[in-house]
């Protein structure tokens, strides 16, 4: 897991903070385990417009594929992980 | 009942005209595109002289050699360009290696692959032998693609390196109760990386040997292809279309909306739905036309290519119309207040002038800054699904791109009704295509029905499920009413409309979410949202409170808010006091008979489909499980 490692750790608290302030809900409401769609109320096509800020965060390319069959933020961390 | 346009007889031959090529009066002289001006008038590969799809794209690959068929971007890298001929040769050897791999003409080959060139070379190697090709939807969870693989039983499976092995993965996970691929299916994977892995495997890419491939002949009643109408739980509903359907349909939409190899189609919409598979494979192939994939969705990607590709048509979904006019709102929040203003004036001049037949070159020349948003080349933009944003089409029109509403369902082919832009109309879903009859059955006292849908474009059934294709395809229960065209089957829709006098086709909402109200009116959820589409919900949908809730128990106290059938919004947003008394104010200014009478505030953001729709009956037992009836707020 992502989330186990110190670095792991850092790339899931930012990717909260960022998401929380994007779509402006509590960052409490928010964690690895919650799923991202639901908590954030957003479909996949929308969750497009996530990456992109992501992508900006992390200075990374994240291609769309890789949001199939991610469900969490922290599946959506271990996607940054592996790319950053 | 026959529809007025399906007896139109249909031209043998297009020498296929761009709708913008109507004469104009006093206009300064239009620069032309560059590569228009240099091409011969190509006539089209005509559906009518064909018996089955691989002759149609094997002619149309040799007709247009020269043209480019094919690009694909990464997001602004072009990735791939290929030409007719390319794509002849590239199907040619996968045919081949198809034969030299074991297939034969009565095997099934399933694909699974985001749209790229690679799909439809595989489709198009696929009909070249004859045999059935089963498309599936990329979206769906590796589960879900599993179950409609072991339903379909292909003999091969043509698949995406990323998709391969957690498609592989779930199905041999302990929780899938070792079900498994079906026995037999040669995985051919695309741009596989490393060594192969163990057991039956193949790469797309390898090379055929210098044999040709036996070419094998379909005709028109053989099946085509499987494509599954819904793959989420339940059961799979695969439905059969044969080639003459395709062909059928091909003819139909050249007929109205003719391409020419100057066109360029932005193929986004994924191409294992129909409407897809013709307007952005078979439609532009036929035409000589350019199709465009791009590896991503992403908005601010597919405005670069609009421009850099001169993309000239494409099909969108309604959501994806709603980022673009998110785009062109955010372009127009950077004009100073006399362009938006001079804005305004030229889209209404623009309307006005076009209100008869669009006009893309007049469009552009007054409208230029926004036609450059969009690339400054789209003329056209195909909207399928029963719901789309009138206001927003309309608004899309007045600058210039119309959008062009249709209706249809995969068991059809696709494409049942679509607007001519004679004149341009956003408040229906347009009048049955040519070749295609269009009824509402059993009308009641409004005239709604529900739509029936006849002619060759109607499936054969579904895979497997007699009982299913026995409900679904029937004979007119009504009596004979004009010569069937094609099938002599009715396909029941399940959707909810009425024929106007135009004979133009509108929606009121699906058969099985009906209310019958107290007063024994029949009333459809899906109609009565579309007055709250501006309050500001995140999710909003309107139950019978029976249907949730369960019948009331009688109270002694009849004078309570519970009526006998209580229509009931729920809802949810970020502020709910503001949503709240904004669903009661549009509520109030609705005539009497479309009023609803409570309100529910939702729990949880609502479940939805691949395709967003929402699942009504999930979220009614969540519903009754979460909220109680003391909860509900009459409004």
């Amino acid at each position: 897991m992502a989330t186990d490692t110190a670095e792991g750790r850092t790339i899931i608290s930012r990717l909260l903070d960022l998401a929380a302030r994007h779509y402006d809900r509590p960052r409490a409401s928010l964690g690895p385990e919650a799923d991202l769609f639901k908590s954030l109320g957003i479909d996949s096509f929308q969750a497009l417009d996530l990456l992109s800020r992501l992508e900006e965060e992390f200075r990374c390319e994240i291609p769309d594929y890789e949001l199939q069959g991610i469900t969490t933020f922290g599946g959506l961390a271990e996607v940054i992980a592996r790319r950053a | 009942m026959s529809d007025t346009t399906s007896n139109r007889p249909a031209a043998k031959v297009h020498s296929a005209a761009p709708i913008s090529a109507a004469p104009l009066p006093k206009l300064p002289k239009l620069p032309k595109l560059p590569l228009a001006s240099k091409l011969p008038r190509a006539q089209c590969v005509h559906p009518d002289g064909h018996q089955h799809l691989g002759s149609l794209l094997y002619d149309a690959t040799l007709q247009f050699r020269d043209q480019l068929a094919l690009i694909e971007m990464d997001r602004k890298k072009t990735r791939t360009r290929l030409t007719y001929d390319d794509v002849r040769k590239d199907a040619l050897r996968l045919a081949r290696r198809f034969e030299q791999l074991g297939l034969t003409s009565d095997d099934r080959v399933a694909v699974l692959m985001g749209n790229q060139p690679s799909w439809l070379i595989t489709a198009m190697a696929v009909f070249l032998r004859g045999m059935t090709l089963v498309p599936l939807d990329p979206k769906l969870t590796p589960e879900e693609q599993g179950a409609l693989l072991r339903h379909a039983k292909p003999k091969a499976l043509i698949v995406e390196a990323y998709h391969w092995p957690k498609l592989k993965l779930a199905v041999e996970r302990p929780s899938a109760h070792g079900q498994g691929l079906p026995d037999g299916m040669l995985p051919i994977v695309t741009e596989w990386m490393g060594p192969s892995p163990e057991g039956p495997f193949a790469r797309w890419e390898d090379a055929a040997d210098a044999v040709p491939p036996t070419l094998v002949t379909r005709g028109r009643d053989d099946i085509a292809c499987i494509v599954y109408s819904s793959g989420t739980g339940g059961r799979p509903k695969g439905c059969m279309l044969a080639h003459g359907s395709y062909l059928t349909q091909l003819a139909a939409l050249m007929e109205l909306y003719p391409m020419t190899p100057s066109d360029r189609f932005f193929s986004v919409l994924p191409t294992n739905h129909a409407i897809d598979f013709l307007s952005g494979f078979v439609g532009p192939f036929a035409s000589g036309a350019t199709v465009v994939h791009q590896r991503t969705m992403r908005p601010e990607f597919l405005l670069d290519t609009l421009k850099t590709q001169r993309i000239t048509q494409m099909a969108v979904v309604p959501m994806l119309l709603e980022a673009f006019e998110r785009a062109l709102d955010t372009q127009l929040s950077t004009a100073k207040p006399w362009q938006k203003k001079a804005l305004d004036l030229l889209s209404n001049v623009n309307a006005a002038l076009t209100e008869k037949t669009a006009n893309h070159a007049l469009s552009k020349w007054l409208i230029k800054p926004v036609h450059d948003g969009f690339g400054g080349h789209l003329k056209l933009m195909f909207a399928g699904g029963a719901f789309v944003d009138e206001r927003r089409a309309r608004r899309f029109y007045e600058l210039g791109i119309p959008v062009v509403i249709g209706y249809g369902l995969t068991e059809c082919t696709t494409v049942a009704t679509l607007q001519d832009l004679a004149p341009f109309r956003a408040d229906s879903v347009g009048k049955a295509v040519p070749r295609v009859e269009v009824k509402v059955h059993a009308p009641d006292v409004h005239g709604h029905g529900e739509v029936w849908i006849r002619g060759a474009t109607v499936m054969k059934g579904y895979l497997d499920d007699p009982e299913l294709t026995a409900e679904t395809l029937v004979d007119d229960e009504s009596g004979p009413d004009g010569k069937a065209m094609g099938s002599s089957k009715w396909l029941k829709t399940g959707d909810i409309g009425w024929l106007d006098a135009a004979r133009h086709l509108h929606l009121v909402g699906r058969k099985k979410n009906m209310i019958v109200t107290a007063g024994g009116k029949n009333v459809y959820p899906e109609d009565l949202e579309i007055a709250f589409a501006d309050v500001g919900a995140e999710d909003l949908v309107i139950f019978a409170e029976h249907f949730v809730w369960g019948k009331p128990t009688p109270s002694p106290d009849a004078g309570s808010a519970l009526v006998a059938e209580r229509l009931v919004v729920v809802a949810r947003g970020p502020d709910w006091e503001a949503l709240a008394k904004k669903i009661a104010d549009v509520n109030r200014k609705q005539p009497e008979a479309r009023r609803v009478h409570a309100l529910v505030r939702a729990p949880a953001p609502f479940p939805r489909t691949a395709s967003m729709k929402v699942k009504r009956e999930e979220l009614a037992k969540a519903l009754a499980e979460r909220v109680t009836r003391e909860q509900i707020v009459a409004l």
